[in-house]
């Protein structure tokens, strides 16, 4: 096989592949601008992409959406630490107790289809639609990928594994936390980082239904509902939210290459 | 040291698809012995195993281990499977897993790193204990499972087939490697395998089972002269005439 096949089978190297990334996000600015100044959408509705960037650049600096971005922030990371603290724990217990699984699977499988931005508006009247409001819904939306990825690792731990550690004498709950646990941390950090997105469009939806206090969703709503609308000020809002969701996705996939590569080296994920 | 009376096992009894898988197994193992179990595929031998590790119970007859009756693992045995990608954790580095079931004894966290350095040492990875077990070959990989029970300090050593999924000079390796091991720590040593050569190589006695519903049909006394040797021991006239019979007991039960 020659050089030059080699190097094309190869998977690119981490400059390449951001490069690539960059370019694809460089030529989809290209297009909005391109719409926006040959008149193909209305500049009122689409702003033209150097001017949402600029918005998104001054807005930075605005102290006033600073503190938007931190409310936010804040209501995403309570809300998915929570669900977390409550997702591992039991998906450890439902994974490993039967009984108790069964004893809950109807009302589990009730109220997961329940899409939560439709709980939105009963339990803001329940709880007010203050910071709890939003993390009541980021914890209700981010549990289900948590518990499921925590119940699914479970059932995949290997029994070779568990009757190791039974035969040095260790007990069903050593067992648990020192085969079980661990042998399900690459799933339950799936689980986590599928969560972190869900968290995220929890958070800003439900700050847009509100629309009170503070809160990046807060701000995009009374962009909209200003007359005109600020529709450079609402792009530049999403813009943000997105960036922080691409950034958050790839840093918990570098932590989860870097923690778990026994993982993927055994799933031949890598050499 | 090992006392096993009219062990039974049946899995799904009462079942149309119950398999016997023992039935009226009567062994005893002398303290300081090691015993080769030899038997056809599949025919109850890591159940015989399991039963003795207390990891299953078994449906009829009992175990006995230095006089106690088996009801869960004893705390002087140690097992080595054959799996050892599957038995050894992949999360933790080498020196953990063999220091991990030391947390059952009363060590502290120094103690246990010293003797997990030590039993590296005596199975010849004193380089790869921060090594992770997917860094490491197979062979070494079923060196750190050995390790791991030897740190231990068992009075009973369980192998399961230990060296059927390594290569055969690595295997010829392992098997000196217990014989090693077996003359500086006192235990007893049961090794269950299919392979018949090695039962006779490295075993003091050899057993043979039965296919399923296993029981004991052979139950013989390895005499080899001196030390044993890959080349030599296995040219001697005894060694060849001693495989013949356990390959003798073994076809003959797994034919019928």
């Amino acid at each position: 096989m020659s050089a030059q096949t080699l190097t094309s089978i190869r998977p690119a190297s981490p400059a390449i592949r951001w490069s690539r990334r960059a370019a694809g996000a460089v030529a989809f600015a290209a297009l909005i601008e391109l719409i926006s100044r040959t008149g193909l959408a209305d500049p009122e509705f689409l702003p033209p992409a150097t001017e949402i960037a600029g918005r998104a650049v001054t807005l930075l600096a605005d102290p006033a959406f600073r503190a938007h971005a931190l409310t936010s922030l804040l209501a995403w990371a309570i809300g998915l630490a929570i669900a977390a603290l409550v997702a591992v724990p039991l998906g450890l217990l439902l994974g490993s107790v039967p009984l108790v699984d069964a004893a809950t699977r109807s009302v589990v499988e009730f109220l997961r289809p329940i899409p939560s931005v439709a709980l939105i508006p009963l339990v803001a009247l329940v709880i007010g639609t203050g910071l709890q409001h939003r993390v009541a819904l980021v914890v209700y939306a981010a549990l289900w990928p948590i518990l499921y990825n925590t119940m699914y690792g479970l059932r995949g731990v290997d029994p070779v594994a568990k009757e190791s550690l039974r035969s040095y004498g260790f007990g069903p709950l050593a067992v648990l936390m020192r085969v079980s646990l661990p042998s399900s941390a690459p799933f339950i950090m799936t689980g986590v980082r599928l969560a972190a997105g869900v968290a995220l469009i929890l958070t800003v939806s439900t700050e847009i239904v509100a629309g009170r206090g503070e809160g990046i969703g807060v701000f995009i709503f009374f962009a909209g509902i200003a007359v005109p609308a600020r529709m450079a000020d609402i792009l530049a809002g999403v813009f943000w939210v997105g960036l922080f969701g691409v950034a958050v996705n790839a840093l918990m996939v570098a932590f989860d290459r870097r923690v778990f590569r026994w993982h993927h080296v055994q799933r031949g994920e890598e050499g | 040291m090992l006392e096993i009376d009219n062990l039974s096992h049946v899995y799904g009894g009462g079942t149309p698809n119950a398999h016997h898988a023992i039935e009226g197994l009567n062994l005893s193992v002398a303290e300081g012995e090691l015993l080769c179990i030899v038997g056809p595929s599949g025919c109850g031998k890591s159940t015989l195993l399991r039963s003795i590790a207390g990891l299953i119970t078994p449906t009829g007859g009992q175990v006995k281990v230095e006089g106690n009756v088996v009801k869960q693992t004893p705390d002087n045995l140690a097992v080595v499977f054959q799996d050892y990608s599957r038995s050894l954790f992949p999360w933790m580095s080498v020196a953990d897993n063999v220091a991990l079931p030391l947390r059952r004894r009363n060590m502290d966290k120094k103690q246990r790193e010293d003797a997990a350095r030590e039993a590296l040492e005596s199975v010849g990875l004193e380089g790869a204990a921060r090594k992770y077990p997917f860094q490491l070959s197979g062979g070494m990989q079923q060196r750190v499972a050995i390790a791991r029970a030897l740190a231990y300090r068992p009075s009973l050593m369980l192998m399961d087939e230990p060296f059927g999924s390594v290569d055969a000079q690595t295997r010829e390796d392992l098997e000196d490697l217990v014989l090693k091991v077996r003359g500086h720590h006192q235990m007893t040593i049961v090794l269950i395998t299919h392979d018949i050569d090695e039962s006779v190589y490295v075993g003091d006695r050899v057993v043979v089972l039965s296919k399923a519903p296993a029981h004991v049909v052979g139950d013989l006394k390895v005499d080899l002269p001196g030390p044993r040797d890959q080349i030599t021991t296995r040219e001697h006239p005894d060694f060849v005439h001693l495989r013949a019979e356990v390959g003798r007991l073994v076809r003959g039960h797994a034919t019928v």
